[in-house]
């Protein structure tokens, strides 16, 4: 059949695998023909992901990528691989004021250094294959707009997506693609913590023209085309997927 | 726990409102400043100072001051 966006004979990393937007990339990702090596910190949650996969010749691997041993490990049982998702990441909503030195490292860390370490050290391995799509699960926040108690998060994904910019130039060289993706609101476990209460959400909600946050699905059929060789021309981009929300 | 440094702790977060206008009984959420961002500060402030982490509901569910207080205490 024909399929510009097929994954078959690919092989896809993908962090935050556990959880949320990371889960539904990972098996999307399978069901397009992928083989995936999934990664996340809590292994009966990962393990859930694990089981939902289609079939294939599938890896996961827990690791706190925040940590340098976390990044070892992954670097050095990840097989070379044809498409690099990295989705891992945590909203913490604080005000600026309250956003100190801790706060930041927090953030930052795992937003932005993580996944630009963890993609250093995959090219000086020799683990990313030439041809191969890099993707960062950035957000419209940081890019396009903000929100109250978004300050340092934003800061992690407007870093993210000049990162990219920068990697997608040099990186044409082995003719390696780096994307984002930044979406609006997607229902996910992100906010669970609770310092949002549901009814903000729900007014937020309206504020979104399509009247509904997205689906980690549909965050997923994005990555599948930045992933699949239909996207070969598109590279240094990021795509914004919102329900129309930054529009307003 | 002392109910009057919370709601000296409480009162220091805003800038608007006069400190003296904060009472244990005040109604907090009918405050013309009190916002979005005065509640995430709540909960930033409670968790700095009494390593309490508080939900937005914790607040949405408490009328008075004092109401968040106990809230605090319990969770403490
Ligand atoms: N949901 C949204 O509205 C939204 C919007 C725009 C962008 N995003 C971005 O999308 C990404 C995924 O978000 P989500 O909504 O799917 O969140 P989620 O459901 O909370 O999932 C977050 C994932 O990141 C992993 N993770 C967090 N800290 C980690 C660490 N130190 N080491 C390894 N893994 C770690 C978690 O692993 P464990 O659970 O195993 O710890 C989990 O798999 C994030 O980068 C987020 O900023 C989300």
């Amino acid at each position: 059949m024909y399929n510009p966006f097929t994954l078959k004979g690919k092989t896809v990393f993908v962090s935050g695998a556990s959880s949320g937007i990371g889960k539904a990339i990972a098996i999307e990702c399978s069901k397009m023909g992928a083989d995936v090596f999934i990664t996340g910190r809590n292994a009966e949650r990962l393990n859930s992901t694990f089981l939902e996969l289609d079939k294939g010749n599938h890896m996961q691997i827990i690791a706190d990528l925040q940590t340098d041993e976390g990044i070892k490990t992954v670097v050095e049982k990840m097989p070379s691989v044809d498409g690099i998702v990295h989705c891992a990441g945590i909203a913490k909503p604080l005000p600026f004021r309250f956003s100190g030195k801790e706060v930041m490292n927090e953030v930052m860390g795992i937003n932005f250094y993580s996944p630009a370490i963890l993609s250093q050290e995959l090219l000086k391995n020799k683990k990313i294959n030439r041809g191969a799509s890099i993707v960062f699960i950035s957000s419209v926040s940081g890019v396009l707009c903000s929100s109250v108690g978004g300050s340092v998060y934003s800061a992690s994904k407007g870093a993210i997506n000049g990162l990219v910019k920068g990697m997608a130039i040099e990186l044409a060289a082995k003719m390696i693609r780096v994307n984002t993706v930044n979406p609006g609101m997607i229902d996910t476990n992100i906010y669970v913590a609770g310092t949002i209460t549901q009814e903000q959400l729900n007014e937020d909600i309206n504020r979104y023209p399509l009247k509904r946050y997205g689906k980690p699905e549909e965050v997923a059929y994005l990555v599948i085309y930045l992933l699949s060789d239909a996207s070969s021309w598109v590279t240094g981009s990021g795509m914004v997927i919102d329900g129309g929300y930054t529009l307003l | 726990m002392e109910l009057n440094l919370f709601v000296k702790n409480f009162a220091e977060i805003f800038e608007e409102t006069e400190a003296g206008l904060f009472k244990p009984s005040t109604k907090f959420r009918d405050i013309e400043e009190w916002s979005s961002l005065l509640a995430l500060s709540v909960i930033a402030m409670v968790d700095e100072k009494y390593n309490v982490s508080l939900t937005g509901d914790d607040i949405r569910k408490s009328l008075t001051l004092e109401d968040l207080y106990n809230i605090v205490k319990e969770k403490k």
